[in-house]
């Protein structure tokens, strides 16, 4: 009987509701299908991809394959391309947090003058169009032989990551209580083994956000890559084979859909497992130029 | 050359670190032989050398730069005054630039937020919320580039009486057999709402996220005594909820205005720009590689930060303020 009185108050409790479900549910699958019927037709053969609708790949005969990602990997240099997108994005996701970890710990824990006024300022360029830079910057590239190298790159995503690093960093650090540092500077520490030892430390969370973003930005990134690296396939991170792939396959379909998933792969890995991070580091950091 | 770049790369990432707290040793080193008030005065800037040093090469510079090259011609040799900036308000197809981007300014911001906030009120009210919500935020984790092919897909387009293997065009045909299949990025008329659809679609979760955390700040008491004394669902909703959560939605709308007004991946992807989808950032790299006209490429990229610094100018008052409590 109790159960009988539970099962009936939830279902009148969900038919209440149901404008909302319906709603909600609708809005899900809109918002599923697109990437669901992409996975769907990057598995199934050519021919069918052309012909007949994604959502058909359920009807028998099932026909799957892999042919896809084989191809893309071994011909339309998609391997190639992730392991360059991997050597972009780690050394530019590593190389900016130090530089602001340092300026972080100037803003929040030394007093000079001008410091309020210096921090406004790097907030300021935190909304810099990075297409402000982009002619000076190329041409300073192309005077030091660093366009087409991974060397520049990393150094330019440095420069785009460091207003928000220092934002981000300087929030956390400014927000350690005095009275550690207190106790430190008492018993003898400098300024460098607090930051090392103290700052550092405590600030991982705020170190783990910032990395998965940067990693992110870096990863899903196109604009720089095209600009700075030119397009030669040696040194091409995944966002700018695929859209080659578009301009020279165009309706190549079978390509397209596995290449495309081929470089989600990585970013869906870390949304799922480092949600939190992730989340908290993208809604941080969305102001970005 | 992997081999090489492999190398470089580790070097990159254990030797910059290396490097750099090398140098933060030194300088305490030597900083500590000064005078104490010497110290004091001298340490700060020590420290923020390297992040001044790259900010002002790669950001500063280069931002004043383009500023003085917006004021001269193609190659960078003759100052021309403003005839850049009066060929953008001018010239016929600059001006479909500009409506493009002004079109997405407003349909894109104002669908983005709206959806945003629906799918946030919804999502309070059901168990499976946090599903839900990491679906829609999904898009948000992969490149424009994959979302640019992802809704390519989606908009393919057969010629009418054949299967079309576009889900757009089928779903439209199965519910309604009038229905003229569209190519939906190829028509003028319809393919600038088409790539606008596919911003939507990656920014909403991002809206979702922060209103609902904002909602879920709302007091319940206020809810609890604004239902007691009569009011309606809706009535809750627009009177107490959305203005209790207004600074938030003005957060979210400024974020996305900053973002859109740069938009470039998706139409570099989906169209390329042709059929009149151009925008202002994907008519700067045309003008840069394919016109190699860089007086009109830099004043594309001022136009971008003018119409920005407003909001700069917000973001500087706001967190200027809460700079000072600390």
């Amino acid at each position: 009987m109790k159960g009988e009185r539970h099962i009936t108050g939830w279902v009148i409790r969900f038919m209440r509701k149901s404008p909302i479900h319906l709603v909600l549910l609708t809005i899900c699958v809109i918002w599923l299908v697109p990437t669901l019927g992409l996975f769907v037709s990057s598995l199934r053969p050519r021919a069918l991809i052309l012909n007949t609708g994604w959502w058909k790949a359920f009807n028998a005969p099932l026909l799957f394959t892999i042919q896809n990602y084989l191809h893309v990997i071994q011909r339309a240099n998609m391997g190639r391309s992730f392991f360059n997108s991997l050597m972009i994005a780690i050394p530019a996701t590593v190389m900016p947090i130090l530089v602001a970890a340092f300026a972080a710990y100037a803003f929040s824990w030394m007093r000079f003058p001008g410091r309020d006024v210096l921090f406004l300022m790097i907030i300021g360029l935190l909304v810099v169009p990075l297409q402000m830079t982009l002619i000076p910057i190329l041409r300073l590239f192309n005077s030091l032989h660093l366009t087409g190298t991974f060397v520049g790159i990393w150094v330019a995503h440095t420069a785009y990551g460091l207003p928000f690093a220092i934002y981000l960093l300087r929030n956390f650090i400014g927000g350690i209580p005095e009275d550690l540092f207190e106790s430190a500077f008492l018993d003898g520490a400098n300024h460098v083994q607090i930051f090392y030892r103290l700052v550092l430390p405590i600030a991982v969370p705020a170190i783990a956000s910032l990395s998965i973003f940067q990693f992110m930005w870096v990863w899903n990134d196109l604009l720089v890559a095209l600009i700075y690296l030119g397009g030669t396939p040696e040194v091409a991170p995944m966002t700018v084979t695929i859209s080659n792939l578009v301009n020279s396959y165009g309706g190549g379909w079978e390509f397209l859909t596995s290449a495309a998933f081929i470089s989600m792969l990585l970013p869906l890995l870390v949304f799922f497992s480092l949600q939190r991070y992730f989340i908290r580091g993208i809604l941080a950091g969305s102001i970005k130029g | 050359m992997v081999l090489r770049s492999t190398i470089l790369a580790v070097v990159a990432v254990f030797g910059v670190p290396a490097g750099l707290t090398l140098y933060i040793f030194m300088v305490e080193k030597g900083v500590t032989r000064l005078r104490f008030t010497l110290q004091k005065r001298i340490r700060p800037w020590l420290w923020l050398t390297p992040c001044l040093a790259i900010l002002s090469v790669f950001l500063l510079y280069p931002v004043l730069n383009t500023l003085v090259l917006s004021f001269l011609n193609n190659d960078s040799t003759r100052f021309i005054g403003l005839q850049n900036y009066v060929r953008i308000f001018t010239d016929r197809e600059m001006l479909i630039v500009l409506r493009n981007n002004a079109m997405w300014l407003v349909f894109f911001t104002l669908v983005t937020v709206t959806v945003g906030l629906l799918i946030a009120v919804l999502t309070d009210r059901v168990k499976y919320e946090q599903a839900a919500k990491a679906l829609i935020f999904l898009p948000m984790a992969i490149s424009f580039v994959a979302a640019g092919v992802i809704w390519k897909f989606m908009y393919e387009f057969r010629p009418k009486g054949t299967p079309q293997i576009g889900t757009v065009n089928a779903v439209l045909t199965t519910l309604s057999p009038s229905f003229e299949p569209q190519a939906w990025l190829f028509n003028p008329s319809i393919n600038n709402w088409a790539l606008i659809v596919v911003g939507i679609w990656i920014w909403t979760g991002f809206a979702m996220v922060i209103l609902s955390a904002s909602i879920k700040g709302v007091p319940k008491e206020i809810m609890e005594a604004a239902r007691i004394d009569g009011a309606g669902e809706f009535q809750v909703f627009f009177r107490v909820t959305l203005p209790i959560i207004k600074p938030t939605i003005v957060v979210v709308t400024t974020t996305l205005i900053i973002n859109v007004l740069k938009i470039f991946d998706i139409v570099y992807v989906m169209t390329n720009g042709i059929l009149r989808t151009e925008v202002i950032a994907n008519r700067m790299y045309k003008e840069m590689f394919n016109f190699m006209n860089f007086g009109m490429a830099s004043t594309l990229a001022v136009l971008l930060l003018v119409a920005i610094i407003p909001v700069m100018l917000l973001n500087i008052k706001r967190f200027g303020q809460r700079g000072e409590v600390q």
